[in-house]
Formats: C-alpha cells, structure tokens, sequence
C-alpha cells in the first residue's frame, strides 16, 4: 500500500465529517442507534471497521492511539489495527492505558478508570440488542421508538424460569438514560458497571452501519429484576502472573491434563502490577 | 511458566510473507502477468468487476493475482480501493438500445428485428475437458462478419406497443446511492436494483433458482438478453453539453412474466430487469427473476412467505464482502465472552447438582 497516497487517517474528510455527524447525533441521543453510511475499509466487516470508521474520525495528529482486543495489546488483529493507524495517521501509539486519548477495544473495557481527557472506541458486531429475539431491522427499529422493550424482559424472565438465573454471561443488555436499550458490544458482563464512566464512549458497527454512543457520566444500567439483582461475575480466582483479585481473567490451558491458571485479560494492567512488584501464584498443573 | 502470548506482530508479517511465497507459486513455473488474467480470465474479470461496483480490467486483474485466484478477496479488495475514490460526477443513464451487442437471443421470439445473434458463449458446447487446450492454447480465426450497426430495440418494446406489458413509470428522481447512504427499509425498486448488481453471484442464482423451483414461483421467460459495449456520457456543466468519456461492457436480461391480473390490473405480462458489469448473463438473469419476485408489493400479488418475496432478507444478506467479513471474523479471538460463558456454564452445572443432591438426600 503506497500510504501517501491516501487522506489522514485513510478516510476522506467527506466521509470523515459525516461520521462525525452521526457521532454528533449519537452522543445527543445516548443509547440510539444512528444509521450512517459505513464504507468499505481495507479490512473485512467483522474485524472492527465500525470502531476503525470512529477512530478515523476522531483521531487529530496529536492523539495517542491504543488498540485492544480481548483486553491485550499484542493480540493479532490489535496489532493489524495498530498498524494501520501507524501507517495512514502516523500518530503515536502506546500500550499504557493512561497515556492514551483515544482507545479503540474489541470485548473489553480496560481495568484502569478512564478520564475525562479520554475517548474510548468499541467495535460492534451486532448493535442491535433486540435481534436475537426478532431479526428484522424494520420491527426492532419500531420497538426502540415504542420503547417496547417487554420482549427482552420476558427473555431474561425466562432464563431465570429455565435456569434460576439469567443465563447471558456477555454482551449483557443495558438501559440507557431510562430510554434506550443498548446493546454494550460483546464485553463480558463483569464490565457493564464500568460503562457509568468519565471518558467518552463511541460505538461503531460497520456492517450494520449503525453508530451509538455514551457521553461521559451516562447512566447505563444493566437489566435486571428486583429479586434477581445484576451480579457481574468473573472467576473466583487470583491472577497467577500479578495476583490481582480485581481483574477480569482468562483461563489458560498449560498440560495435557486440563491444568489451568487464570491471568489477567488486560496485559497492560497486568504488566504495571507485575512492574510494581506484586506477583502471583503459579499454580502447576492441578486442576484449579 | 506461562507468559502472556508475545510475538503477534512478528506472527503477522512472517504469515504475510509465507502468503506472499505460496502466491507466487514454484518459482521454475513462469509467473502471471496481469495482461494474462485480464485477457485470458475475462469472465472471472467480470464478476469481480461486478461485485467490486468498479468498471477496471487491469485493476482487477491485479486483484485476481494478489488475491490467489479468491474471487470473493478480489472483490474485497476492489471495494476497498473503490472507496477511497473522489466522485467527479455522475454519469448519464447509459442508452442499451443503442449497444453495440456482442450477444442478443430472445426465448420469447423465434426472430426479431436486430436479429438473435449468440455470440460468445458456452450454450450449447459439449462439456467435455478439451484436453489439446492443456499442450497448447492455439485456435483458428473465428469467422467474421460486420457488425450490426443500427439500433437493437427492446424485445419488450414490441409487448408494450400492444399493451400486454405492464409500463414501467418513468421517474427523473435521482436515484438513491447504497454506497453513500445507509440502506434503510423499505428500498425503492432503484436501490433494491442497485443491491443487487452488486450481490453475491452464487446469492443471487440461489434467490433466482428457489423461485422458479417453487418458492413464490413466477415463470419467466428471457424477453431478451444482451451483452455489448455501450457509451457512458457525462454532463460538463461548463460545456452544457454531455460528452462521452468512455464504453463499458454489460449485459442487460428483461425477463417477460406471466402476471394474472388483480382488482385494478388487467391480465398482462411483468417484467424483472437485471444489468451487470461484464459479460456475466448467469448473474444478469438472476438479478432479473429476483427483481421481479421481490415486486410482488407493488403488483398487488400475495406474499407466500418466500425468502426471495422478502427485500430485508434478500438485500441483507447479498452482499458478498459483508457476509464474509462477518463469517470469517469467528476465527478472531473470543475468549474473553467463552470465559464468561465458561463461567456461567459452570455455575448452572453446580446449581443442577446441588439441587440433585439435595433431591437424594431428602
């Protein structure tokens, strides 16, 4: 690719500035989805051309620009997006969630609290969170306008009827503001509570040409009922690498015999708690 | 120990450069020119051209090569570059009566003025392997005979001086443009048109083919079909005059079908309109039977519940580079949502266990 040969930050400032019209109309509107005409990126649809499209037209050449997928820096379609935004803005890039002003995420939200001086980017595949339970755009777009949201309660109703609990463990439902209801992209429910933040929260989604966001101190509450309470879980274990309690964790296969050991999902985190000193447990090979 | 999995990028760039080996091929082989695909490839040329929404040969020629022969990865990277693309203007319908056909047969009519000429085709050969193409490609001449030079009417023309075809309305709106607007329900029969020249080729047939097998049937005959070259002429503002820029290749199918009337219409003939980039009369014609299959609204016919009767499925779902991307992003990570999913699964086995054991105690 002969870089020069393409606008800042690749998009074409026509196409940057209607994105930034429907950033605009989204942030007026938190929770609702604003449709906008996504163009093809340079790659597929599916691997975060929404959240490319935002970060486009929001990145300035003074940004700093960290790019997460499943919580890490150094995960490969981190890395491709990182790249590119090297290659077609030239801005500088960091893996530190603090340095940062704009963060663009795939499946979390960064364990460190964000600011007010911060803008954080999430790639959405499916913004609708209403269409698993109806796939038509034309019905669900009449159901966000009606604010007729029973559908979904009656689903999670019947999660706790079927299971004694409600039974989605990631891309948890949340209401916005008492009026939208908004899907928050595919992060685990453990990170829904960090969504009432200070920094600024975009979400695009590229194929589905839908953009939505949250202007900073939104109430976002996760749906739930009074005598079954939101719990957003993890698992009840200790970071094996920095021995945090607090972190979301992934599990990791070591042996043949199903030994695991759970480590942060956020590298970066991770990686400052080891720098200032904590270490973990490693556990070997038993099953934890 | 375990350290978190370091080395992505590097990863990247030696698959990159391992792709880039397994492309070229043995090295003793020599390599592709573009000319080569762009002459020898046309019909894969076509498609890609098609479904790339970009009228170039050689562009996509080179995406062919860079692409391995993935028709689908050559489309994706012809509507990646098609976007970064500046719009000067916009041209003037292109005048199919006025092409300059390399193919034009009816099914409707035995003859007809302009005459049925086959031109290059597969009808009628005999599929069987031509084993002298893989010692060598040589072939005589092809015969030669001028080339018509009047004006090729519409077969459906001739219905509709009769009155048996129903009119088509004409409109001076300007059309809607899928690639600069978000396509939104319901879509016009111009933006629905638009979708699908674009639409997956195998898509497209599947639509066309599920409804002649029976879903939602509406028979069609070819009124005609066309393929040739035609002018594309732009309007110079500064000159008050449209001038010609250049001439694509497309084919254009009418399909004529039967339509048995409603309260307001008396019994006449339909019609489904396909146009494509490109000789590539398998999606031209499937195009036609779709558009027509999707008008059921406007013609007052029953909706049978046929997937190709319903536009949100069909215009969803069409496009190639969009389901693609969307598949294919499952190979991404996602153990961030499985271990929630882990979790969650585990806490339910627990609870149903516990809830057993209890049972057994009691």
């Amino acid at each position: 690719m002969s870089e020069q040969a393409y606008n800042f930050a690749y998009l074409d400032e026509q196409t940057k500035r209607m994105i930034r019209r429907a950033i605009l109309k989204g942030l007026a509107i938190p929770g609702y989805q604003v449709p906008f005409a996504s163009r093809e990126m340079p790659m597929p649809y599916g691997w975060g051309t929404g959240g490319v499209q935002v970060s486009a037209a929001t990145l300035t050449p003074d940004d700093v620009f960290k790019v997460i997928d499943q919580g890490a820096d150094d995960t490969t379609n981190a890395v491709s997006i990182r790249k590119f935004f090297e290659k077609t803005a030239d801005v500088k890039t960091t893996t530190n969630t603090k340095a940062a002003s704009v963060i663009q995420t795939r499946h979390r939200i960064p364990e460190d609290e964000l600011g007010d001086d911060q803008i954080l980017v999430y790639q959405v595949p499916i913004p609708e969170p209403l269409r698993f339970l109806e796939p038509r755009e034309t019905e669900t777009r009449k159901m966000h306008a009606l604010e007729e949201y029973g559908l979904m309660h009656v689903k999670l109703y019947e999660d706790i009827s079927k299971n004694g609990r409600i039974a989605t463990s990631y891309a948890y439902p949340v209401k916005v503001e008492d009026r939208y209801v908004m899907d928050p992209s595919p992060i685990p429910k453990f990170d829904n509570p960090k969504m009432e933040m200070s920094a600024i929260q975009l979400f695009g989604a590229g194929r589905e040409q839908r953009i939505y966001a949250l202007p900073p101190y939104t109430k976002v509450v996760s749906l739930d009922f009074e005598d079954h309470p939101f719990d957003p879980s993890r698992a009840p274990h200790c970071c094996s690498i920095c021995g945090a309690s607090d972190s979301y964790l992934d599990e990791v296969i070591i042996n043949d015999d199903g030994g695991r050991m759970f480590v942060c999902s956020d590298t970066d985190y991770c990686e400052r708690r080891v720098a200032e000193g904590h270490t973990g447990v490693q556990v070997s090979g038993d099953a934890a | 120990m375990y350290v978190a999995v370091k080395g992505g990028e590097r990863a990247i760039d030696n698959a990159h450069a391992w792709l880039a080996e397994e492309r070229r091929g043995d090295k003793k082989v020599p390599e592709l020119s573009v000319d080569q695909i762009r002459e020898q490839l046309s019909l894969a040329i076509n498609r890609v051209m098609a479904e790339g929404s970009l009228y170039d040969p050689d562009l996509a020629a080179l995406a062919i090569k860079q692409s391995r022969g993935d028709l689908i990865e050559a489309i994706f990277l012809i509507r990646a570059y098609r976007t970064t693309l500046p719009r000067f203007g916009y041209s003037e319908p292109i005048e199919t009566s006025k092409m300059a056909c390399d193919r034009r047969i009816s099914a409707t009519f035995k003859d007809l003025p302009g005459g049925q000429v086959l031109g290059p085709t597969f009808d009628y050969t005999h599929r069987l392997l031509d084993f002298k193409l893989a010692a060598d490609g040589e072939i005589p001449d092809a015969p030669n005979k001028q080339a018509n030079q009047e004006n090729v009417p519409h077969v459906a023309e001739f219905l509709n001086n009769e009155g048996l075809i129903q009119q088509e309305t004409r409109s001076d709106a300007t059309p809607p443009d899928l690639t600069r607007e978000p396509l939104e329900l319901p879509a016009d029969r111009a933006l629905r048109l638009q979708a699908l020249t674009r639409a997956d080729e195998g898509f497209t047939l599947g639509m066309a083919y599920s409804s002649q097998r029976g879903y939602a049937r509406n028979h069609a005959f070819v009124g005609e079909l066309r393929i040739g070259a035609v002018a594309v002429e732009i309007d110079v503002p500064e000159l008050g005059f449209a001038i010609e820029i250049g001439e694509i290749t497309v084919t254009e199918c009418e399909t004529v079908n039967q339509f048995q009337g409603s309260k307001t219409e008396p019994a006449q003939f339909t019609r489904g309109y396909g146009l494509v980039f490109g000789q590539t009369e398998r999606k031209a014609i499937s195009m036609a039977l779709v558009d027509r299959a999707l008008r059921w609204e406007e013609l007052g016919e029953d909706d049978l519940g046929a997937p190709v009767q319903d536009a949100e499925f069909v215009l969803y779902h069409s496009d190639n580079i969009q389901a693609t991307g969307f598949l294919e992003h499952i190979k991404l990570p996602h153990y961030v949502d499985f271990q929630a999913e882990l979790e969650l699964v585990r806490n339910l086995r627990k609870t149903a266990f516990e809830s057993q054991k209890m049972e057994a105690a009691e």
